[in-house]
C-alpha cells in the first residue's frame, strides 16, 4: 500500500530527494561556488518534471488515505509551477552572480517552496494543506531575505513572515472550526458533510476564516498589505518567483478547497470571493497609479490581476476553474517576460527601479523596447494580445454564471488599470531623454522577454491549445 | 462535584489565568515564568483527558527544551519592553473593539453550533480502541503509519527552517585566522624560532 502511495506522489519524492542531495553537495562540495551549477541541475529538474506530468494520463489517483490527490487538475497547476519555477531561476542567476546573493541555498529553497506549492496543489485534507502551504512559505521567507546587508530586504522577509505567521493562524482556526463541524479533515469527509441548504453558522465562519488564509497568501484586497512592500524589498529574482509560481499554487488551493470540501455550498463562497476579487481589481488598479517603483508598480498589478483569476473563481462553475487556469498560465507567462526585463534595468552597472528610467529606451534598444510594449499591452488586456484572450475568457464565464455585475465592474477596473500600463509605454518612447539604461542586457534575460513578447502575439492564434488542457483540468475537479 | 470535574476547573482556570498574566506582565522574565505555568496547567488538562504522552511531552518539551531556552533569550535581549508597550497601547483601544466584534460573532455561532450527521463517527473512526492499545502505541500508529505524509512534510518543514536560519545568520568571514590544532602540533620549534645569544651592551 505504502508503495503505490509513494508511486502516486513520486515527483514530490524525486524533488525531496534532490533538494537533500542538493543542499549535501552544496555544504561538502564546495559551497557558494557550486550555486551556478546547482541552479542550472535545479532548473533542468523541474524542466524534465513538467514534462514527465505532461506525458502521464493516470486519470483520477488519491494516496495516503485521501490526503494526496493527483488528478488533472493538479498536474496543470504542476506543469505551470514548475516550469514558471525553472525560468525565474535561470533568469535570475545573472544577477544573483553579478551582486555576489549567488548562495547554494537559494536553488535548494527554491526546491523546496515547489514540494511545499505541488503538496497545497494536490492537497485532499485540511492538514495537507496546511503542510503544503507552510513549506512553501517558510522557504519564501527566508529568500526574500536572502541580501542581508540590505535593510529592506531584511524588512521584507520579516513583514512577510509576522503577516504570513497572522494568516497561518487565521486559517488554522478555520480548520479547526470545519473539523468540529464535520469531524474530519479529509475534503471529501466534509463534502459529504456539507448539504444542500443553509450552511450552518459554524461552517460558514470556518469557510470564511480559510478563505481569508488563503486570500492573503494570493494578496487579495483586504489582505494585501505586504505585498508592495515585500516586492520592493526582497531582490529582483526573489520577486519574480513571488510574483509567479506561488500564486497559481495559492490560487488552485483555493480553487481545490472550494470546490473539492464545499462544493454543494457555491452560493457562500460566491459571493466572498467576488467582494474579494472586485475590491482588488480596483485597488490593484487605482493605487498603482501614483507608484514610482516598477516593483511595487508589479506588486499592484499582480493584485489587480489576482481579482481576475478570483472573478473566474466566483463564477463557481466548470468554465470559470477553466478560465481562472488560463488565465494564471497567461499571468505567468507575461511576468516571466516583465521580470526578464526589470531584471536587466541597469544604469551604468547598477540596478535601478525607478519608472523614469525607461525614459527614451526606444531610441537606445529599439528591440527590447517593442517587448516591453507588446507586454505592457498584454497586460493591461489590449486586443489582440494574448492577455486581452485572459480576461475574456474570465468575464465571460462571470456573465455565464449570472456575475454581470462583477463582471462590469472588471471592465472598469481595467480600463482604469490601463492608464499605469501604457504610461510605461508613453516612457518608452516620447519620454525625454535623461539618465536611460544601459543598452546591454545578459542573453538569458533577452531570450524569456522575446520569448514572452512573441508568445504574447503568436499566442492569439490558439492559445498554443492549453485552452482544451485546462478545460479536461476543470472537468475533473468541478463535479 | 467529583474530583475529575474539580480538578478540570482548577487547571482551567490557571490555564487563562496564567495566560492574561503572561501578555500583561510587565518584566518579560516574568511573562516567560507565566508562560510555563500555563505549559504545566495543560499537561494537567491533558492527563485528564487520558493523553499522558502528550502531557508529558508537553512538560519535557516546552516548558523542559522552549521555555527555557526562551527564558535565555529573554534574559539576553536589550530591548526596552516598557517602550513597545507603550507604542501598543495607542491602537489598544481599536484592538478592543475589533476584538469584542470578533468575540461576540464567534458566540454567534457558537450558539448555535451543530455537526455533521456523521461527525462523531467520523471522528472516533480514526482512532484506535483506547481500550485495547495504549497512549503511545496509538499515537505512533497514527502518525507513522496513517498520517506518514504529514510525517514526512513536517520533517521537510524542520529543514527549511534549519537551512533557513543558516543561511541567513552564517557569516564566512575572510581575513580571520582560526586555530588549526594539526598545524600547531606539527609545527618545527627549529623554523618557529630562532635562539640568539645577545652579548651585554650590543643590540641585535
Amino acid at each position: 500500500m505504502i508503495t503505490a502511495d509513494i508511486a502516486t506522489a513520486l515527483p514530490e519524492v524525486v524533488l525531496a530527494g534532490f533538494a537533500i542531495a542538493g543542499l549535501m553537495y552544496g555544504a561538502f562540495g564546495g559551497q557558494d561556488r557550486v550555486a551556478g551549477r546547482l541552479l542550472w541541475a535545479t532548473a533542468g529538474l523541474f524542466v524534465a518534471l513538467a514534462v514527465w506530468l505532461g506525458l502521464i494520463d493516470s486519470g483520477r489517483q488519491i494516496a495516503f488515505g485521501g490526503m494526496y490527490i493527483d488528478d488533472a487538475f493538479a498536474r496543470f497547476a504542476k506543469i505551470t509551477i514548475l516550469l514558471s519555477a525553472a525560468a525565474v531561476l535561470v533568469m535570475g542567476q545573472p544577477y544573483l552572480q553579478r551582486r555576489d546573493l549567488m548562495r547554494f541555498e537559494y536553488p535548494v529553497l527554491i526546491t523546496l517552496s515547489v514540494i511545499g506549492m505541488m503538496m497545497m496543489v494536490s492537497a485532499g485534507d485540511l492538514m495537507a494543506l496546511y503542510m503544503g502551504l507552510e513549506l512553501q512559505s517558510l522557504a519564501l521567507y527566508v529568500i526574500a531575505a536572502l541580501r542581508r546587508d540590505s535593510a529592506k530586504s531584511t524588512e521584507a522577509g520579516l513583514k512577510y513572515f509576522v503577516l504570513g505567521a497572522l494568516s497561518s493562524g487565521i486559517l488554522l482556526y478555520g480548520a479547526s472550526l470545519t473539523y468540529g463541524f464535520a469531524g474530519t479533515t479529509l475534503f471529501s469527509g466534509i463534502l459529504a458533510g456539507v448539504t444542500e441548504g443553509p450552511m450552518p453558522l459554524g461552517l460558514l465562519f470556518g469557510l470564511v476564516f480559510l478563505i481569508a488564509g488563503l486570500a492573503f497568501k494570493v494578496s487579495a484586497v483586504p489582505f494585501h498589505m505586504w505585498t508592495p512592500d515585500v516586492y520592493e524589498g526582497s531582490p529582483t529574482p526573489v520577486t519574480a518567483f513571488f510574483a509567479t509560481a506561488p500564486k497559481v499554487a495559492a490560487m488552485a488551493l483555493l480553487a481545490r478547497l472550494v470546490h473539492d470540501a464545499f462544493g454543494h455550498a457555491a452560493g457562500d463562497w460566491g459571493q466572498v470571493i467576488g467582494l474579494l476579487a472586485v475590491a482588488s481589481m480596483f485597488v490593484g488598479a487605482i493605487a498603482a497609479i501614483g507608484q514610482r517603483d516598477i516593483k511595487r508598480l508589479m506588486a499592484y498589478s499582480s493584485i489587480a490581476h489576482m481579482g481576475f483569476a478570483l472573478l473566474g473563481l466566483a463564477a463557481g462553475t466548470e468554465a470559470g476553474v477553466q478560465a481562472m487556469l488560463i488565465y494564471m498560465a497567461i499571468y505567468v507567462t507575461m511576468n516571466i517576460g516583465t521580470f526578464a526585463f526589470i531584471l536587466s534595468m541597469e544604469r551604468d552597472g547598477r540596478p535601478v527601479s525607478d519608472i523614469a528610467a525607461l525614459n527614451g529606451l526606444a531610441k537606445i534598444d529599439p528591440m527590447r523596447a517593442l517587448a516591453l510594449l507588446v507586454l505592457m499591452f498584454s497586460l493591461a488586456g489590449v486586443p489582440p494580445m494574448v492577455g486581452f484572450f485572459g480576461k475574456f475568457y474570465v468575464l465571460q464565464a462571470a456573465v455565464d454564471a449570472g456575475l454581470t455585475w462583477l463582471a462590469l465592474a472588471g471592465v472598469v477596473a481595467s480600463v482604469i488599470g490601463a492608464f499605469y500600463y501604457l504610461r510605461i509605454v508613453y516612457f518608452l518612447y516620447f519620454g525625454e531623454e535623461g539618465a536611460g539604461l544601459d543598452a546591454t542586457m545578459p542573453a538569458v534575460q533577452w531570450g524569456f522577454l522575446m520569448a514572452s513578447a512573441v508568445a504574447m502575439l503568436v499566442g492569439v492564434v490558439n492559445l498554443f491549445g492549453i485552452e482544451t488542457l485546462a478545460a479536461v483540468a476543470a472537468q475533473t475537479l468541478v463535479h | 462535584m467529583g474530583t475529575a470535574d474539580f480538578a478540570f476547573y482548577a487547571f482551567a482556570i490557571i490555564v487563562v489565568t496564567a495566560g492574561l498574566m503572561m501578555t500583561v506582565a510587565r518584566n518579560p522574565v516574568h511573562s516567560v515564568l507565566w508562560l510555563i505555568l500555563t505549559f504545566l496547567s495543560a499537561a494537567g488538562l491533558f492527563v485528564l483527558l487520558g493523553a499522558e504522552f502528550v502531557a508529558m511531552l508537553l512538560m519535557i518539551v516546552y516548558v523542559g527544551a522552549v521555555a527555557v531556552l526562551f527564558l535565555f533569550v529573554v534574559m539576553m535581549l536589550d530591548i526596552d519592553f516598557a517602550q513597545l508597550k507603550a507604542e501598543m497601547a495607542k491602537y489598544m483601544p481599536l484592538a478592543l473593539l475589533i476584538g469584542v466584534v470578533i468575540l461576540m460573532q464567534l458566540a454567534l455561532a457558537f450558539g448555535v453550533w451543530t455537526t455533521a450527521p456523521g461527525a462523531l463517527d467520523a471522528r472516533a473512526a480514526i482512532t484506535p480502541d483506547m481500550a485495547q492499545v495504549e497512549n503511545t502505541r496509538a499515537l505512533g500508529l497514527l502518525i507513522y503509519d496513517q498520517y506518514i505524509y504529514l510525517f514526512q512534510a513536517a520533517g521537510l518543514i524542520l529543514l527549511v527552517a534549519m537551512v533557513g536560519a543558516i543561511a541567513l545568520t552564517l557569516r564566512h568571514r575572510s581575513g580571520v585566522k582560526r586555530q588549526n590544532v594539526l598545524d600547531q602540533m606539527y609545527r618545527d620549534p627549529a623554523k618557529a624560532m630562532e635562539l640568539m645569544d645577545v652579548k651585554p651592551g650590543r643590540g641585535l
